[in-house]
């Protein structure tokens, strides 16, 4: 590609820059937090168990997730039924919504509480209990399988319509003959992107986890940092996890991690399979266990949320512009840099864009909090700060959604801007932005919408006066107050959504062909 | 794009706008999220201390009392505080390492029952300990009765929260070696281990266990902030750990004659009236009127147990490791 | 005068060599089976191909380190032609200057082409609103303004049906050698290199053949291009 180097001018340079700045930012951090005093010891038995049992949570959530995906994908993929694009929509939902919210939301439903139990009692079944590896596992699941099934979904709708005629018109099994391939090139790729991502499992699903034997490395570090003030152990936690996901995304650079994780899931192409009673019902079946898998905890939090509403504190306004300044900031950035590095490619790029799902946002806050003391009031960069962290988190998901296809705008379009001598700048202007608009509007949107859900590192620099939406939250909990924070749980999905719906409609407004 | 850099910025200038400097002294008062929240008892200490001190306070908040150390720790001498407040007991032995702290200048006697003599932290709040569960549902009054009993419990976890801390050692103190056995014996019990209180808490409202770990002030919030008199906290026979609460200026302090007026203030009667209906503690210092009604004490002082800082910091690891291993098969 | 001077082009297992000089302010057809690197001859002139060895020159300069936008070369390729997020005048003036808002006197220019090629009063749409022939005729709009003086023609037309391709091929050679422009033009059928190229070179079994006159070689073809055409 050195081809591409030259097309790009300048912009090259921007690409190379934002892809050190991300690997400073998570290393960099990573040394910050290390230079402090601290003992530095070596991995202890207990922290070697969270190793082990981090990297069996990932493996198996990531199979699960792939595997319950495909049933759901191809039903998808297959069937054209009114309301189909607002589900497919509703159904990434999970993947945006603040993580302790969506545990409650879980818990309404699996919990010993919980609605199933509540059933199952009605029938004089015996409860089940929810907590162990068999929860951590169901919240990952809950979590990531929008994601995989987006993935794979992709890839059914990478098969030109054209194949299907052709299978039709030979009679031939398109499952062996087009399906097969296709998920045996898409599945290792989708399992290990949803590997990464549990890698990092959000320390607050281990609610769901039972005990201390649920423990990841996101936990030690958490100790160390907070009870036993060990920065130095702290950072070599981080540094295992790092090294982790720095060995498990070269792995996906093995094996072809699928192509696109973008908007454009609306068509369904004409097919002549599929059609007999008994896959019609088994895609039914798919599509409804989903949907209710997935929705049913969201209605719990709608539900539980209507009653918060009217105890809603008045600093939940202020908070709520806060927190949409800060997604907004922390999305334009996460683009920003994702776009610099979509263009350039590169082996660089390509860490750079995976290493931010393995950082810890603790040990990243508290990098950059030892980094900016002294001459910096923390007070004063709180939301900065956060939008920094957030941008960080989401972007990998916005690489992932841009680099295909610069790739694809390349291939069509490349040689003509080329004998136009449009390099740098105006390849930019003209081709790219206008080309990636709707990929651009998914990847803000995603952008915001995790953000606007993410505690990220604002309790390490707030003041009281500073507080996003999900802190004010946070601190309702902390403070008995229940019911207004599942106000506030409903006030961050509907913005989270909003501020998706917007961004990701933005990106199709116009986009002509 | 211009829309979203004019709020950017706006949000920018909001922040500074707040940062600028006023012609008073400013006291730094590092606390906890929920001490300064609107609701907690830090906006009328602000207020009631502004009136007489001719100063503004100021507070910058961590999540806990925890991370209100590290975030001292981090900042070193270099720090901006003047006070802090709201570090526990259980983390006293690692504040004193630090050297962060002044002595306090502040002698009072309190309403504890534990004697109090330390001469850098002043307590400002304490409680006890204890499950809480729903009034009616089956009751235990031992961790062995517990242990025996189907009934289930949230708890919190000890590397990561206070409370989760705080029973670790409670059962360290009642059962010595046999701590371990008990834990063994309440495994079975134990629906989950929260990180925090909060989740803990919340799962038990949510109905996810019998009972949870937490103060036995408890029922008084929900008696008292919204009539529900349905909470009642155990106590139980082996004893009831305590937590005490404490404040402390900062050795780096440049208005250290500020931050011991702030600390005399903190002990006195008016801003200990104020603790009970926010911070949902007990205060140190009985105020004129009494204590409001659902804080009645629930066991006798000889019945309060303690590790002194120092025991504590031995006692943790140990502990830990005992907990971990029990609850890990 | 393009002159490609023992022009050696490698990708993978395939080579061709190449050593002619283009007939100036003519059109030249280029000839041969499919697979014989037709196209990868072009895309060396073009710059999207670089040559293993030997030079490709220019008024005796050497255009093999130079990329493809500063070459005194314009290609139309098979299809993309155009984009198709941008109206067509905008398009066309891509081929003058990238500024977002061009001066009067590149608007009257862009303007003045496509009416030249019967766009007029079309400027505003964007080529997914016109026909086939149309876009072919904004593309050759794009050529002209662009005012290199050697135009390659990759089967630009192959998409359009027989009538209209004729059509489009007969104004391409009006328009462009009234440029002044030297054109190098692939096509597959000898029909429309016997219409419009005054020579024609064959690219076969890893060679490229000297320019010879259409007519002549159309009438005694050497053995390959005669297997092409499926003489005996």
């Amino acid at each position: 590609m050195a081809h591409r180097a030259v097309a790009l001018g300048p912009l090259r340079w921007t690409g190379t820059a934002a892809a050190v700045l991300v690997v400073a930012l998570v290393l960099g951090t990573l040394a910050a937090v290390a230079s402090r005093a601290g003992s530095g010891a070596a991995l202890a038995s207990a922290d070697v168990a969270a190793v082990l049992f981090t990297l069996q949570q990932a493996a198996v959530s990531a199979v699960l997730s792939v595997a319950l995906a495909v049933p759901v994908a191809r039903a998808l993929a297959r069937r054209r039924f009114a309301g189909r694009r607002a589900l497919v929509a509703l159904m990434g939902a999970p993947f945006i919504l603040p993580v302790i919210v969506a545990v409650f939301g879980l818990l309404a439903i699996f919990g010993r509480g919980g609605l199933l139990n509540a059933g199952l009692g009605a029938l004089g079944l015996g409860p089940v209990s929810v907590y162990g590896f068999g929860g951590v596992v169901l919240a990952n699941v809950f979590f990531n399988l929008p994601l995989a099934t987006r993935l794979i979904l992709q890839g059914w709708s990478a098969i030109p319509a054209e194949r299907f005629r052709l299978a039709a018109t030979l009679n031939a099994p398109v499952g062996r003959l087009l399906e097969r391939p296709m998920l045996r090139d898409v599945l290792p790729g989708a399992a290990l992107a949803i590997f990464l991502i549990c890698l990092a499992s959000f320390a607050v699903a281990l609610i769901l986890g039972g005990g201390p034997r649920a423990t990841t490395v996101e936990v030690a570090i958490f100790q160390a940092l907070r009870f036993d003030f060990d920065p130095a152990k702290a950072a070599l936690l981080a540094l295992v996890q790092v090294a982790l996901c720095t060995v498990a995304a070269g792995l996906a650079g093995l094996v072809t991690v699928p192509a696109a994780f973008g908007p454009g899931l609306d068509r369904v192409p004409a097919r002549w399979d599929g059609r007999g009673r008994g896959a019609r019902l088994a895609d039914g079946a798919a599509i409804a266990l989903a949907a209710a898998f997935l929705l049913a905890p969201l209605a719990m939090v709608v539900a539980q949320g209507f009653v918060g509403l009217g105890q809603l504190p008045l600093q939940v306004w202020p908070a709520a512009l806060r927190s949409l300044a800060v997604a907004l900031s922390a999305s334009v950035l996460a683009v920003g840099l994702a776009l610099a590095m979509a263009l350039r490619g590169g082996a660089l790029v390509q860490v750079a864009g995976v290493l931010p799902l393995a950082s810890s946002a603790l040990v990243m806050g508290t990098g950059l909090f030892v980094l900016s003391h002294g001459w910096l009031d923390p007070g004063h960069i709180a939301l900065p700060a956060t939008a920094l962290v957030n941008a960080a988190a989401s972007l990998p998901f916005a690489f992932r959604a841009l680099a295909p296809a610069v790739g694809r705008i390349e291939a069509a379009h490349g040689p003509l801007a080329d004998t136009l001598g449009l390099t740098g700048w105006p390849r930019l202007r003209w081709l790219y932005l206008p080309r990636l608009r709707g990929e651009l509007g998914f990847a803000a949107g995603l952008s915001a919408a995790l953000s606007v859900g993410d505690l990220g590192v604002i309790t390490l620099f707030a003041g009281p006066d500073s507080a996003t939406l999900p802190l004010v939250m946070y601190r309702l909990m902390g403070s008995y107050r229940l019911q207004a924070a599942a106000g506030v749980a409903l006030m961050l999905l509907a913005m989270a959504l909003a501020v998706f719906w917007a961004f990701d409609r933005g990106g199709r407004g116009h986009a002509a062909a | 794009m211009k829309k979203i850099l004019t709020l950017a910025s706006v949000a920018g200038l909001c922040l500074i706008a707040q940062a600028a400097v006023a012609d008073t002294p400013v006291l730094t008062v590092y606390t906890y999220d929920s001490f300064a929240a609107d609701w907690g008892p830090g906006p009328q200490i602000k207020s009631g201390f502004e009136e007489t001190c001719g100063c503004t306070v100021k507070f910058v908040t961590a999540g806990d009392g925890a991370a209100l150390l590290s975030r001292l720790e981090l900042e070193g001498a270099a720090g901006r505080a003047d006070v802090a407040v709201g570090l526990d007991t259980s983390l006293i032995a690692r504040a004193r390492e630090t050297g962060l702290f002044a002595t306090s200048g502040v002698g009072e006697s309190y309403d504890m029952p534990v004697a109090w003599d330390d001469p850098v932290f002043v307590p400002f709040d304490w409680g006890y300990f204890a499950f809480v569960a729903n009034k009616g549902a089956p009751e235990v009054h031992s961790f062995k009765e517990l242990a025996a009993s189907n009934i289930k419990i949230v708890i919190e976890d000890p590397r990561s929260s206070t409370p989760g801390l705080g029973l670790l050692l409670w059962v360290k103190k009642a059962y010595g070696d046999g701590a371990a056995k008990i834990w063994a014996d309440l495994a079975d019990n134990i629906v989950t281990v929260t990180p925090g209180w909060d989740q803990a808490y919340g799962l038990f409202l949510n109905g996810e266990a019998d009972a949870v770990l937490s103060y036995s002030t408890s029922p008084a919030y929900h008696l008292i902030a919204e009539n529900d008199p349905s909470k009642v906290a155990w106590t139980f026979d082996e004893g009831q750990y305590m937590q005490i609460e404490v404040a402390a200026r900062m050795a780096a302090s440049k208005q250290p004659d500020l931050a011991q007026k702030f600390l005399a203030y903190l002990v006195s009667d008016k801003a200990q009236a104020v603790i009970p209906t926010t911070n949902w503690m007990y205060p140190v210092v009985m105020p004129k009127e009494g204590l409001p009604k659902g804080f009645e004490m629930p066991v006798a002082p000889d019945k309060a147990l303690l590790m002194s800082p120092d025991e504590a910091a031995a006692a943790r690891d140990g502990a830990l490791e005992e907990w971990r291993t029990a609850l890990s098969r | 005068m393009l002159r490609l001077e023992a022009v050696r082009i490698v990708q993978d297992d395939f080579a061709l060599t190449a050593d002619f000089t283009l007939p100036p302010a003519a059109v030249t057809a280029v000839l041969g089976p499919s697979g014989a690197g037709k196209s990868t001859l072009l895309g060396a002139i073009a710059g999207f191909v670089a040559p293993a060895a030997g030079r490709i020159l220019w008024e005796g300069r050497d255009l093999t380190p130079l990329p493809p936008g500063a070459r005194p070369v314009s290609i139309l390729f098979q299809d993309n032609n155009l984009f198709p997020h941008l109206d067509i005048a905008r398009n066309v003036a891509l081929a003058i200057t990238p500024a977002a808002r061009p001066g009067p006197d590149v608007t009257d220019r862009v303007h003045a082409a496509l009416a030249q090629l019967g766009l007029q009063g079309m400027e505003g749409r964007r080529p997914g609103a016109l026909s086939g022939g149309q876009q072919s005729r904004a593309a050759l709009a794009r050529v002209l303004v662009a005012g290199r003086p050697v135009v390659l023609l990759d089967e630009p037309f192959a998409a359009l049906g027989p009538a209209l391709r004729a059509e489009l091929l007969d104004l391409t050679r009006a328009q462009l050698l009234a440029a002044g422009c030297s054109v190098l033009m692939v096509t597959h059928d000898p029909a429309d290199a016997a219409r419009i190229a005054d020579h024609a070179i064959v690219v076969a079994e890893g060679k490229v053949s000297p320019p010879a006159p259409t007519s002549a070689l159309l009438a005694d073809p050497p053995p390959a291009l005669r297997a092409y055409l499926g003489q005996p």
